[in-house]
């Protein structure tokens, strides 16, 4: 006897624990850059290899989320929030953990290491930019709270606080990117052109992270914005 | 005449019992959707939630249920054609029984999801166009039944919309939620508590010997009402606010005020769906029952038995408790997403406008008046998630469900003719 299914049947599931679930996943990807540099700087390639490994692993993980989330998000499901608007989301909290791994995966390929001169501010430009990316899951967690209040009023408020600090982060990135950069520029001519190459590439792509955990606080003002 | 006077214990019999069976396949099934909410969004357990049914249920049957009764006893066929064969009537009446209980029964065999409301009428009307003529069926009567279940879904909708509205305005937007949750919750109870009573008091209770001037319906409302909101402040002021649970979702204490409120919505979601339901099942029943016991007096003017009703509230009650807490489990369990504070105004909304309609003689869907209001509330930007495929399922279920169950009560009908003659 199902005639109750009526009622449970008008009930599409909800995208927004899932969406919650892959930007923790997403967070504890990219939190793993912490150790990765760390034994960058060491030299440490046993832990390397491991790090690596995790991060890969838990991309993975992120990446079957996400297909699961966009499976059960039908055309028809009716939400209050635009279906593309949070997919984008979804795509962009994905971004941050895809970097993370091409990160760890260049690094490794390579057998990459910093120049001594930059291993102090390398390491407080990746633990902001792990900031970024936790201060966006910090946002992302608000999300049932916006559906409960309809996205309206004092929860929106404290939403768009919660980007702006992101924002801050975000813009500290910046700043320490610019100023490493710097630093390798002096001691560029000493290096082999190549590795110098990839190291400005694995300084972009660290800086991404924080670039793509801002801009997953900017989809998110989306939704908020109507 | 002959016939009634030699079968009539019989047809009286067989009557009593497929309106029990009807009648109990309703609170198997049926009852689950209106309990479902304050289930499904943990403002009451199962075993709480079948209490409360059952009472409610009940005392909405009783109170309540006499209006669409006497629509589906003598609204749809036109009793005076058939006075010089109201064995015709008899017959008829038993047939669409049968006919939507057979229907009913194979529809949830399979899964599909049907109306009583609609299997009942659409059994009704088949027998009349076809075994007595045309001209037997009350088309503008029909016309407004029907008009009724496209109008109920939708008023519903609009009503929770703006419930829930009014809620994310006075409460949820404000930047102290518990407190201003305490302060209004309160008035929301006394909304249900007035509405609902004052409905019955206008419409429903003359059947039972109560025959109130406005005014008196309006000072026993208020009355009503203001009882059930001291209760209310008593319940809310013995919730314990725990800051600590906040931490993860931040409108979990708000939530437990509103589960209050949801209770007493509950017990109005009850009483209404007892107040419309009842009549699919016995309807038929009272109409048979007035034949026999006048004689074969088709157009009688003699009042509905209350037995009638009681035996409508007994069978009710007992598929509520025989076999709904198994429904009611499962239905909850699917409708998490319904919280307190969205169920409150969806199930509200429902209540209030099928109270609206069996004041009204209007024998109209609970569940798909309910899942208008769940739209409202969707709507209102309040629910995560809506599948609108239901919606389809719904406009599907109609087309298949009235001529299903005429077609069937038309065989049943010769069936009956064939045994008893004619």
């Amino acid at each position: 006897m199902a005639v109750g299914d009526y009622l449970s049947g008008i009930f599409g599931k909800s995208p927004v624990k899932p969406m919650q679930q892959h930007m923790e996943k997403v967070f504890a990807c990219v939190s793993e850059l912490v150790p990765l540099f760390e034994a960058v700087i060491e030299r440490d390639l046993d832990s390397l290899a491991t790090v690596q490994k995790n991060i890969s692993k838990l991309e993975g993980e992120a990446d079957d989320l996400k297909k699961k989330i966009r499976l059960h998000l039908p055309s028809g499901m009716f939400m209050p929030v635009s279906r593309r608007d949070l997919l984008e989301v979804l795509t962009m909290q994905d971004k941050i953990a895809n970097t993370a791994k091409d990160i760890a995966g260049t690094i490794l390929g390579r057998n990459m290491s910093l120049p001594d001169i930059i291993a102090d501010d390398y390491r407080a430009f990746v633990k902001r930019c792990v900031d970024a990316c936790e201060q966006a899951q910090v946002a992302i967690n608000e999300l049932d709270e916006l559906v409960e209040t309809g996205f309206r009023g004092h929860e929106v408020k404290m939403v768009q606080s919660i980007i702006g600090k992101l924002d801050e982060i975000e813009g500290d990135t910046d700043k320490l990117q610019v100023k490493i950069r710097y630093k390798v520029f002096e001691i560029e001519k000493d290096l082999p052109p190549v590795d110098v190459m990839f190291l400005y590439r694995i300084i972009e792509l660290t800086g991404d992270v924080a670039d793509h955990s801002q801009k997953v606080g900017s989809r998110l003002q989306l939704l908020l914005a109507r | 005449m002959q016939i009634i006077a030699e079968y009539g214990t019989l047809f009286l019999i067989l009557a009593g019992v497929f309106g029990l069976f009807m009648a109990w396949g309703i609170g198997a099934n049926d009852v689950a959707n209106a309990m479902a909410t304050s289930v499904g969004s943990k403002a009451l357990t199962i075993k709480q939630a079948i209490i409360i049914a059952a009472i409610f249920e009940f005392a909405g049957a009783i109170l309540a249920g006499g209006q669409v009764t006497k629509t589906i006893r003598k609204g749809i066929v036109d009793a005076e054609a058939l006075s010089s064969s109201p064995e015709l009537l008899l017959f008829g009446m038993l047939a669409a029984l049968l006919a939507a209980g057979c229907w009913l029964l194979l529809a949830s065999s399979k899964g599909w999801p049907v109306s009583t409301t609609h299997s009942i009428v659409g059994a009704i009307v088949g027998f009349a166009m076809v075994g007595i003529g045309m001209d037997a069926v009350h088309w503008n009567k029909v016309g407004s039944i029907v008009m009724s279940w496209v109008v109920s879904p939708v008023m519903a909708g609009v009503i929770a919309f703006f419930l829930f509205k009014s809620v994310q305005i006075l409460i949820l937007d404000k930047e102290d939620p518990i407190a201003n949750a305490k302060r209004y919750v309160p008035f929301y109870i006394f909304l249900v508590g007035f509405i609902i009573s004052l409905v019955t008091l206008l419409k429903g209770l003359k059947h039972v010997g109560l025959d109130m001037t406005i005014i008196q319906s309006y000072g026993i409302a208020v009355m009503m009402g203001l009882v059930i909101t001291a209760i209310g402040i008593w319940a809310i002021s013995r919730i314990k606010i725990d800051l600590t649970e906040d931490r993860d979702f931040h409108y979990t204490n708000v939530e437990k005020i509103f589960a209050v409120l949801m209770v007493v919505t509950s017990c109005a979601m009850a009483f209404a769906h007892g107040s419309n339901d009842v009549a699919n099942a016995i309807g038929p029943v009272a109409a048979i029952v007035s034949i026999v016991t006048s004689g074969g007096e088709v157009a009688s003017k003699s009042p509905l038995s209350i037995w009638v009703l009681l035996l409508g509230g007994v069978g009710i009650v007992a598929g509520l408790v025989m076999y709904g807490k198994r429904v009611i489990a499962t239905v909850g369990n699917k409708i998490t997403e319904l919280t307190p504070s969205r169920g409150f105004a969806a199930t509200l909304a429902a209540a209030t406008t099928v109270v609206l309609a069996s004041g009204t003689g209007l024998p109209i869907s609970t569940t798909h008046t309910l899942v208008g209001a769940v739209l409202g509330v969707g709507i209102a930007r309040g629910l995560a998630a809506l599948n609108l495929a239901v919606i389809r399922n719904i406009f599907m279920s109609w087309i298949i469900t009235l001529p299903a169950g005429g077609i069937l009560a038309i065989v049943f009908f010769y069936i009956l003719q064939a045994i008893f003659g004619g």
